[in-house]
């Protein structure tokens, strides 16, 4: 019972360490796959500098990319597996009396590659299209179930954009909600010299949506498409890029960061009653050392060395420190999957973390064990035998 | 003469209380021989505990040589002692000191667990004999705190006896046994001296020097006496002769 309580602190200890080093584990591998389903190596090019010292960007800043840029860009950079230009724009879409308010996205065919998703019903968009800004869409599956109701396939029907009559000639395949929380299905793909001449009536893009060839790759293709645009804008050393490029990698590093520094902290607090549980240890051995002081003297005047008693006290707690690690993660695992089933959080063990915490329990009984066990290591064998 | 066990020669022992210096051995000096069975006699203070201690070598003498079987204990570090009282001594203490929880027979093979060249097969089958020799060959698997205290006192004999002792070092053995068994344990410790173990048995009871070979009286840290006893008595008879209790 006594050595039920003492464990006790080692038990809460490792079983809360490995149920939040489970929660932190679970919820940066959730981000990391959205991450990953979005595309990691997807890199974004945006007009404008980045903002410094609270100055606004005129919108003379915001129109810096052409698609001059987007050509040069894919005659010149190699490592680019895919690449689009991008306007965006939002409005009402109208079939008959039915209509909803959605985004155009103005891209190439290449979108579909790059954001990893397919049309499920009918067809994309060709480059044929795209050179003659023709009027026509592919729409997601949240716009398609608003504009036609009754469940009538959209495909070859005409519906409008505004005052902009646009044929649907597909309909893309349902990916539901991202992390935060966005409908991925709530657009339409028209294509972006349409978008450009037809409903904005500009001449420069929004951005640009670039995939590496891999993820590798990333920073190297970021720095090449950085000259290009520098060289395209004649911008000299020294002057500010008026451009910004962005990875979903250092999203992805920059999510997962945060969640590890939630991980580091959460393990910190559990450490902490971790280090409790080892000095409960160390209390039960120094009051163990104690009561048994006539066992200590009678073992040494039959023969066992210093280092006899000092082995045996040491083993005794380590064992109570590693079974109660063992209960502890047990304990752990058991909170792990009521979390999972009660809350519904990603959680996952980390074969690591058990290890971690089995060394951890280890290292504490030794710790916590040599000043008890060198103390009965110590005592005089004439006075120990006396004790009462 | 057979081979001497013991020779102590002038052994004092000092012991610094505050600023006074306790004089628990002025000089004592005896050999004993193997086969004997010695009885130390004295009053509390008269230094035989100071000398058992140091006879059993967990104390050292602040003068004075100490030869166990031949070999100086003197100048000996602590594990080095360690390792002697292991292989030469057993020892039998006035409150048995089995480890409770325990049964017979692991509290018999405790002191060859420190002896690393018996592998516990041989461990068992030496603990199982000694305990068969000291009568309690039907009770190996009792725990240590279901006996009676004689029985305690045989298991810790055989304890005492397992690691093939030159001497038997006994403090008090029977001081907390009532006659009976305490005549009990003496016929015990006459066996075995008739079988050719070398005993010393420390008691401030005088009775007991009658059924030794050899009586040393201890006074104020010096021998006052030393004699050989001519007419052993048998602690056996007087044991038969003791009514056996109504339980």
């Amino acid at each position: 019972m006594r050595c039920f309580l003492t464990m006790l602190g080692v038990i809460i200890g490792v079983g809360a360490v490995i149920a939040m080093l489970a929660i932190g584990q679970g919820s940066k591998n959730s981000i990391q796959s959205t991450i990953s389903e979005m595309g990691s190596n997807m890199i974004m090019i945006f007009p404008g500098a980045e903002r410094r010292g609270g100055v606004r960007q005129s919108s003379d800043d915001m129109q810096t990319l052409k698609p001059e840029d987007y050509q040069a860009i894919i005659n010149q950079a190699s490592g680019i597996a895919y690449s689009t230009p991008t306007v965006n724009t939002s409005g009402q879409w109208i079939n008959g009396n039915n209509n909803y308010p959605s985004q155009a996205q103005g891209v190439n065919p290449q979108y579909l590659d790059i954001s990893q998703r397919s049309v499920e019903n009918g067809e994309m968009f060709t480059e044929a299209d795209v050179k003659t800004a023709a009027k026509v869409c592919v729409i997601g599956k949240t716009l398609a179930d608003n504009l036609f109701p009754d469940g009538t396939d959209p495909v070859g029907k005409v519906v409008r954009f505004g005052s902009i009559p646009l044929t649907v000639i597909g309909v893309l395949k349902e990916k539901g909600y991202n992390t935060m929380g966005q409908d991925q299905d709530d657009l339409a793909l028209v294509p972006y010299t349409t978008v450009m001449k037809r409903m904005l009536a500009v001449d420069y893009l929004q951005g640009i949506t670039v995939s590496a060839q891999n993820e590798d790759q990333t920073e190297m293709v970021i720095s090449e498409l950085s000259d290009i645009l520098r060289t395209q804008h004649n911008l000299r050393d020294g002057e500010a890029d008026n451009f910004n490029i962005r990875s979903m990698k250092e999203l992805s590093e920059m999510i997962s960061s945060t969640s590890s520094m939630m991980t580091v902290l959460l393990a910190a607090v559990a450490g902490i009653s971790l280090l409790v549980g080892g000095i409960g240890i160390m209390n039960i051995m120094i009051v163990s050392v104690t009561e048994r002081t006539r066992e200590i003297g009678l073992r040494m005047s039959i023969g066992a060395t210093g280092r006899d008693i000092m082995t045996q006290f040491l083993i005794e707690a380590v064992i109570i420190s590693v079974t109660g690690g063992i209960l502890g993660i047990l304990l752990g695992a058991a909170a792990t999957a009521v979390i999972k089933f009660v809350l519904h959080w990603p959680v996952q063990i980390d074969p690591s973390s058990v290890i971690l915490s089995f060394a951890v329990c280890t290292i504490i009984g030794v710790i916590f064990g040599f000043y008890p066990a060198a103390k009965a290591s110590n005592l005089d064998p004439i006075e120990a035998i006396r004790y009462e | 003469m057979s081979k001497e066990i013991i020779k102590i020669e002038n052994l004092k022992r000092y012991f610094k209380v505050g600023d006074e210096t306790v004089k628990a051995l002025r000089g004592v000096s005896f050999t004993i021989h193997e086969g004997e069975f010695v009885t130390i006699m004295g009053t509390s203070g008269s230094g035989k505990s100071t000398l058992l201690n140091t006879l059993g070598c967990l104390d050292t003498p602040t003068s004075g040589e100490y030869y166990l079987d031949g070999i100086a204990v003197k100048g000996m570090g602590k594990n080095e002692r360690a390792r002697i009282r292991n292989r030469k001594i057993g020892f039998i203490f006035q409150n048995y000191n089995l480890l409770p929880k325990t049964t017979a027979l692991e509290n018999v093979e405790l002191p060859l667990l420190y002896n690393s060249s018996v592998s516990s097969k041989e461990r068992q089958e030496r603990a199982e004999k000694c305990l068969r020799e000291v009568g309690l060959g039907e009770r190996i698997y009792h725990k240590s705190n279901q006996m009676s205290g004689g029985q305690q006192q045989r298991v810790a004999i055989a304890r005492a006896l397992v690691n093939n002792p030159v001497i038997i070092l006994a403090d008090e053995a029977t001081g907390n046994l009532d006659t009976r068994t305490s005549f009990s344990i003496l016929t015990l410790f006459q066996r075995l001296h008739r079988e050719g173990k070398t005993i010393i048995f420390v008691t401030h009871n005088p009775d007991i020097a009658l059924y030794s070979s050899r009586n040393i009286t201890l006074r104020d840290g010096r021998i006052v006496s030393d004699e050989y006893n001519h007419d052993i008595q048998s602690a056996e008879e007087v044991y038969r002769s003791l009514p056996v209790d109504i339980e």
